[in-house]
């Protein structure tokens, strides 16, 4: 079966949706992404046949809810080729998964003394935890930099990471669309003795994942940018890391018993999964990879390889100088976001022009602030392509930039 | 639908191309950041206050053309002027852009009949609610900057 955007189109509602007219032009997927009408179906079919608590009562309905709950569980072991599926933990979302590492695994191996590696492109979610825990221990925080074209600047690496204990960084940025060389940082995180932390936020939505070949220790990521609903993110860690970590919420589930003096933690993957967990947002979440799966991760990663190819190409060719994107020049390296800057358009103004034409782009700092200042932006519009953005989404975005320079044009 | 029209004015556009009191005023005049934390607005206005006058005032930072348009009027709508008549000023254009002052009966009766003038233009931001923020930016920083101590 040949991938035709056009047609993954019609899976989605929303996408149908023409206000003033005009069709919906959804280019905001690196934000959060739009959902299929499987994903719908699913979880509406579950509310109104299944529902029920999972792992804790022997009825029909309980019993039904928890294999459609470690149903999900399952797909996504596969989806992602995780060894096991009590290694795949349910989380709120990556946020949560990143911060579970970092007060989980970190607060326990972390110290005065000791440092981790970061890179500037990190997403806050990758930054901040590592902040508000080094404040407490003491550890130090070393950065790998960029190179002018937006990739990782690996000169140092080795350097950066000699005695470090762990490095986090993404697969591929939020902002700048880069895709970084996962397993190449993976192996010398090995060799220097660190562990190694993925945030793959922005790379399981588009691309096969393969958590084994990469040779990761943890991976994170969020199932509302992979047509999923939102409320539910995934953390996969090795088993060893997870079972030498001590919990993170405390809560219901989580315990195998509780005395007047202690409790005793479950088993994985209850031990990190405390409270009533996203229940119905599993379901969808596992509809989700049914639907990625059944188009192929391969044919969506060809598909946004040259759409994003088109997109960069109509931009340049209409207008040149005047328009930038921010990161890579290629797009074998890059994801399908482009941040954009048009000479003397502040990208508020670009956002609030193409939403005349229905066209959902952010403008602003993506919350990744360190990676803004060191491009020197306050501020980026950036337009995200996903498996259901066709070249006329292309096209209607490079047309109605020209009203922006027209405006603004000095 | 608002059109673009009702937002980007001629005269905002002009403010925008030419802001007007634009850099900064060594110390001790007073100084206040403003941020927009959602989109990364950057607003950084000096003040000179002599007694109860507003004697010169700078304009930096970087933004959308909302808000720097509305810091350039803005600045040119206050200086030279006297504190009172200014903080009256500040309290007429916030309610033009529909913001309800919290205990309103401390900061006092707004005066409608203080005159707007080239301001008035930025009263088609309120059909875009979620540039509010970007017209009101300045004049909040405004505020900070007449309650700081010189430096
Ligand atoms: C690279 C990256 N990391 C982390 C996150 C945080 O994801 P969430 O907000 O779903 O927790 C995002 C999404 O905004 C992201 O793009």
């Amino acid at each position: 079966m040949t991938f035709d955007a056009s047609v993954v189109r019609r899976d989605f509602p929303v996408l149908q949706r023409v206000i003033n007219g005009k069709p919906l032009v959804y280019l905001d997927s690196a934000n959060t992404s739009q959902k299929p009408d499987s994903v719908i179906t699913a979880i509406d079919h579950f509310l109104r046949n299944s529902y029920g608590p999972i792992n804790r009562s022997a009825y029909l309905l309980a019993s039904e809810a928890t294999d459609a709950y470690e149903g999900a569980r399952s797909k996504v072991r596969k989806f992602i080729n995780a060894p096991q599926a009590h290694e795949i933990v349910f989380t709120k979302n990556a946020t949560e998964a990143l911060n579970l590492i970092a007060r989980s695994w970190g607060s326990t191996n972390l110290g005065a003394g000791d440092s981790i590696v970061l890179t500037h492109m990190e997403h806050h979610a990758n930054i901040v935890p590592w902040q508000m825990l080094a404040a407490e221990k003491g550890f130090e925080i070393r950065w790998i930099p960029l190179t002018s074209d937006g990739q990782l600047d690996l000169s140092d690496l080795n350097t950066l990471l000699d005695g470090a204990k762990a490095i986090s960084f993404t697969a591929m940025s939020n902002v700048l669309g880069t895709i970084t060389p996962v397993e190449q940082i993976v192996s010398a995180a090995h060799r220097a003795g660190a562990i190694a932390i993925v945030d793959a936020c922005q790379s399981v939505p588009h691309m096969p994942t393969d958590v084994q070949a990469w040779d990761a220790d943890f991976v994170a990521f969020s199932s509302h940018k992979m047509c999923g609903p939102s409320g539910i993110g995934v953390l996969w860690g090795r088993e060893s890391l997870l079972d030498a970590m001590p919990p993170f919420l405390g809560g219901g589930n989580m315990i195998a018993d509780v005395k007047l003096e202690g409790f005793k933690c479950a088993e994985l993957p209850a031990k990190f999964e405390a409270g009533t967990p996203p229940i119905v947002e599993a379901v969808g979440l596992g509809a989700a990879v049914d639907y990625l799966t059944s188009l192929g991760m391969e044919s969506v990663r060809a598909h946004e390889v040259e759409i994003t190819a088109y997109a960069m190409r109509s931009l340049k060719d209409r207008y040149g100088e005047r328009i930038t994107i921010h990161g890579p020049t290629s797009p074998a390296c890059r994801g399908a976001t482009l941040s954009i800057a048009l000479e003397g358009v502040h990208p508020h103004d670009v956002s609030q022009i193409l939403d005349q034409e229905n066209i959902c782009v952010r403008a602003g700092h993506h919350c990744a602030k360190p990676l803004m200042r060191i491009l020197g932006v306050t501020a980026t519009a950036r337009a995200s392509f996903y498996l259901y953005n066709t070249e006329s989404d292309a096209d209607i975005l490079t047309d109605t930039l020209v009203g922006a320079f027209d405006l603004f044009g000095m | 639908m608002p059109g673009l029209e009702d937002l980007y004015r001629e005269i905002i556009l002009d403010h925008y191309r030419t802001p007007r009191n634009r850099g900064e005023l060594p110390p001790p005049a007073r100084m206040a950041e403003g941020h927009n934390p959602l989109c990364g607005d950057e607003i950084h206005v000096y003040l000179d206050v002599q007694g109860d006058t507003i004697v010169d005032v700078k304009i930096s930072g970087q933004g959308c053309s909302i808000s720097q348009s509305s810091a350039s009027m803005m600045s040119a709508a206050v200086k030279g002027k006297n504190i009172n008549d200014v903080l009256a000023l500040v309290k007429r254009f916030k309610q033009m852009m529909s913001i309800e002052e919290e205990n309103a009966d401390t900061t006092g009766e707004i005066d409608t009949s203080i005159k707007l003038g080239d301001l008035e233009a930025l009263q088609g931001v309120v059909k875009f609610p979620v540039r509010i923020k970007c017209a009101t930016l300045a004049w909040n920083t405004l505020v900070q900057a007449l309650e700081s101590p010189e430096r």
